[in-house]
């Protein structure tokens, strides 16, 4: 399968035509990112935590194969079966499997990255299995036809009145009507009958500790442990990044898992499950999914470190005013760039550039992955690669020749200072010149700073007389 | 900061060769200084290419210009009478006397110098005036931040060695860009861990607030700039080389770029509503991600303008011919304004 390469750029500006949804989600998004800067204002010990969380997940890292194996051990101590995918593929297959195992026709599923990076639900709905997904956001998306845009916010590029029309639709909802609470009602009631129906269910895995073979999952709408405990299969699917060493790591993470994805002190719900309920079942599936390969590369394993908090992407002023689904990648924003282009370098390499590199993800970031770095060093690889547009490949050869060469560049600076002011502005600010699209060019002087220092120091006589 | 600190040999630079020794017309050729000049304090090494001294001659120790000066002033006269001490009389609170001859490197980005000359001297008269010898290396151009944050990193390489030639003679390097400076102080690396003298130019750039802070150690700005002005905290100098805290980071709040704005008699810094977001040039991105960035700027213009900003300022340039082509497109009545001009006191 061939896939054309994502144009951020062309998708980021048919985004911004909508001036005022754009501002609108920005606005938003800076809304959350404001409450996550108060709930982290109000731990001095703020800093701390997040080296500690950083260093935690870096030994982590160095020894997961060691984890990974006392993790299962642990696991299967208390019940589990584990299941390990080495690929999207062989996670779904292993999580139909086990659906087919049970005769499981129907799905309630938490909220889960992974899965959607594997793609589950569209290959489960193949295999003529419903699969509802049972977040409220989620379960938006789900019933619009589109991934999510955020990874924590999965519907936040939809207003109160595009979910009231889907809902109407959907739902049986009073057409027109845009009352959250009166909305949210609605879907409590869909989403109970389909939990009350489900044969299975599947939810994600936000920690798992390697010490004890527990799991924890962290909800706001408690959809997790509903959607666990009434049927008697319980799929949890993790990322095998997920680890931590100990239990009582665990405390350092919580605190900073809420507080920088929504502001709040903690998730509503902090479930742990530690092997299968009596009487029922639980299977980890642990998927690598390239994430070995990141463990392998010196400049990208940090992004393993990532506990999928959203606050790169409240806080990237790009991903505020281009939406999610301009990066068309499960994983959108700052976080995202990193991980997309190491699946697919010549399909995502537009994204490393979706930035001004501006630094506030990496400052923003509980577990301190210097993203904008990472970024950065992703640059270097997708030239390297051969995948830079031709314009900036030459544009860059050509910048260096000029400037290797003060001649030639004092000279090219002198005429266009020369030419530019003269010619007519048609010439000048046309569909060639991107950036008088919406701007003015700067001014061009007469003289260049160089020409004043010279005319300033060749009279040394006249400026000393001046001066005493 | 201000670990550099110069070795002893700087003393018998400082008073050889004897005044008398020296030619009277310091005007013409380069004899006058080369007793001084060619030697790197405490390394033995030529400082500089013979290309790079003669403007140095500009500085014309014509003993007896400065009849009414000061034991203090005098103390450390090797260039003695020169320009740089009545400046310091000036600035007279200032800086200590460490660093009398330490010499700066004057480090124009390519653009400020073909697009703002006035900020490159704004630069240059803020250094002198804090008693520093500053000299303008002619063959530099770029260091190359462009190619690099493009991924053309065989593009950025020969710019960053000829950099270094080119600023390893000075005591201090100093830009007026924290982007730039970050460049070299941050992503350098790539190109020239390994290569003799680049630990040691690293240590001593600097970006023109941070210098004059924590180098020079300038407290108070005898200039007047009466009007509301907006800071803009540039991201590179915020966010890579701390000049400043940031809004994401739980950290006492302090700002070099404030500070030494808020010396300045009569400016009245204005409240913005995000005091730390990017305004979106971010270099290549401005032309690449064309929609985005300008929606950016908007924004940050707005932010300023809402707050009641006559002056937007910054201690990046990029950022602000971003912000000022923006600016005059929609015709706003906000004027953009390097932070060195402000400092130097220029006026609006």
């Amino acid at each position: 399968m061939h896939d054309a390469a994502v144009d951020h750029p062309k998708l980021a500006a048919e985004f911004t035509r909508d001036k005022p949804r754009a501002h609108w989600h920005d606005a938003t998004l800076w809304f959350v990112r404001h409450k996550r800067d108060k709930a982290a204002q109000s731990l001095p010990e703020w800093e701390t935590l997040r080296e500690t969380a950083g260093a935690i997940k870096a030994h982590t890292m160095a020894h997961l194969a060691d984890y990974l194996e006392q993790f299962e051990r642990a696991a299967t101590r208390l019940g589990a079966h584990v299941h390990w995918a080495a690929d999207g593929e062989e996670h779904n297959r292993i999580v139909l499997e086990l659906l087919e195992q049970h005769a499981a026709r129907r799905v309630v599923k938490s909220k889960s990255m992974l899965t959607e990076e594997c793609h589950l639900n569209p290959f489960l709905e193949e295999h003529g299995i419903e699969v509802i997904d049972t977040d409220l956001g989620e379960r938006i998306v789900q019933l619009a036809g589109t991934p999510p845009s955020h990874i924590v916010l999965p519907a936040i590029h939809l207003k109160k009145e595009d979910v009231g029309q889907l809902f109407h639709e959907h739902l049986g909802t009073t057409a027109g009507a845009t009352d959250p609470k009166y909305l949210a009602e609605v879907a409590r009631g869909h989403l109970r009958d389909k939990f009350m129906r489900a044969d299975a269910g599947i939810t994600g895995v936000n920690f798992a500790v390697a010490e004890t073979g527990g799991l924890i999952v962290c909800t706001n709408e408690g959809n997790a442990d509903l959607g666990v405990s009434l049927p008697k299969l319980h799929i949890a699917s993790m990322g095998i990044e997920k680890l931590i060493p100990r239990a009582k790591d665990l405390g350092v993470f919580l605190r900073l898992l809420a507080r920088s994805a929504t502001g709040q002190p903690i998730t509503t719900y902090s479930s742990h499950f530690h092997g299968p309920r009596p009487g029922g079942e639980l299977h980890i599936v642990l998927v690598d999914n390239g994430r070995s390969e990141l463990l392998g590369s010196d400049d990208f394993r940090r992004s393993l470190h990532c506990i999928r908090c959203g606050a790169c992407m409240n806080t990237c002023p790009v991903y505020r005013r281009s939406g999610g689904f301009s990066y068309r990648s499960t994983v959108p924003g700052p976080i995202g760039s990193i991980l997309a282009p190491a699946r697919d370098p010549a399909k995502y390499h537009s994204l490393p550039f979706a930035c001004s590199l501006c630094g506030s993800c990496t400052d923003v970031c509980p577990v301190k992955i210097d993203l904008h770095h990472q970024l950065l060093t992703w640059r270097g690889e997708i030239a390297r690669e051969g995948h830079l547009p031709a314009t900036k490949r030459i544009g860059m050869k050509l910048g260096r020749i000029v400037l290797a060469r003060p001649w030639l560049y004092k000279l090219l600076g002198a005429w266009a200072r020369r030419i530019v002011p003269r010619l007519p502005r048609i010439l000048v600010y046309n569909r060639l010149n991107p950036w008088g699209r919406q701007r003015e060019l700067p001014p061009f002087p007469r003289e260049s700073f160089r020409d004043q220092y010279h005319r300033r120091h060749d009279k040394p006589r006249q400026d000393t007389d001046r001066h005493s | 900061m201000g670990q550099y600190r110069r070795p002893p040999v700087a003393v018998i630079l400082m008073v050889w060769p004897p005044t008398a020794m020296r030619p009277a017309n310091q005007g013409q050729g380069l004899g006058g200084n080369v007793g001084v000049l060619p030697i790197v304090a405490g390394t033995g090494r030529p400082t500089r290419e013979a290309g790079a001294i003669d403007h140095r001659n500009r500085i014309s120790p014509v003993v007896g210009d400065q009849p009414a000066l000061p034991a203090e002033a005098r103390s450390g006269t090797g260039l003695a009478g020169t320009r740089w001490i009545a400046r310091r009389q000036f600035w007279a609170d200032s800086r200590t006397p460490v660093n009398e001859m330490a010499t700066v490197g004057l480090f124009i980005p390519c653009y400020v110098d073909q697009l703002y000359p006035r900020v490159g001297m704004a630069t240059l008269e803020l250094l002198e005036r804090a008693g520093y010898e500053v000299v303008f290396p002619e063959e530099q151009t770029c260091c190359g931040q462009p190619m690099a944050n493009t991924g053309c990193s065989a593009d950025a390489r020969p710019l960053a060695e000829r950099f270094l030639r080119i600023f390893s003679p000075f005591d201090y390097v100093v830009a007026p860009s924290g982007s730039c400076v970050a460049m070299i102080r941050h992503h350098y690396d790539e190109y020239l861990a390994e290569v003799p003298g680049f630990a040691e130019l690293k240590a001593k750039t600097f970006e023109l607030c941070e210098f004059l802070t924590d180098v020079a150690g300038v407290t108070k700005l005898p200039v007047r700039f009466p009007h509301r002005v907006g800071l803009h905290q540039s991201c590179h100098g915020l966010r890579e080389l701390r000049l400043g805290s940031a809004s994401e980071r739980v950290e006492p709040p302090f700002s070099k770029v404030r500070q030494l704005l808020a010396t300045v008699d009569g400016v009245e810094l204005v409240t913005l509503q995000r005091p730390d977001e990017c305004c979106g040039f971010g270099g290549t991105f401005a032309v690449a991600e064309e929609a985005v960035s300008c929606l950016m700027g908007e924004d940050r213009v707005a932010d300023h303008e809402g707050a009641g900003a006559e002056v937007l300022t910054a201690n990046d340039m990029s950022c602000l011919m971003h912000l000022d082509g923006l600016i005059r497109r929609q015709h706003k009545p906000l004027r953009v304004m390097h932070v060195a001009e402000i400092l130097a006191g220029y006026p609006l």
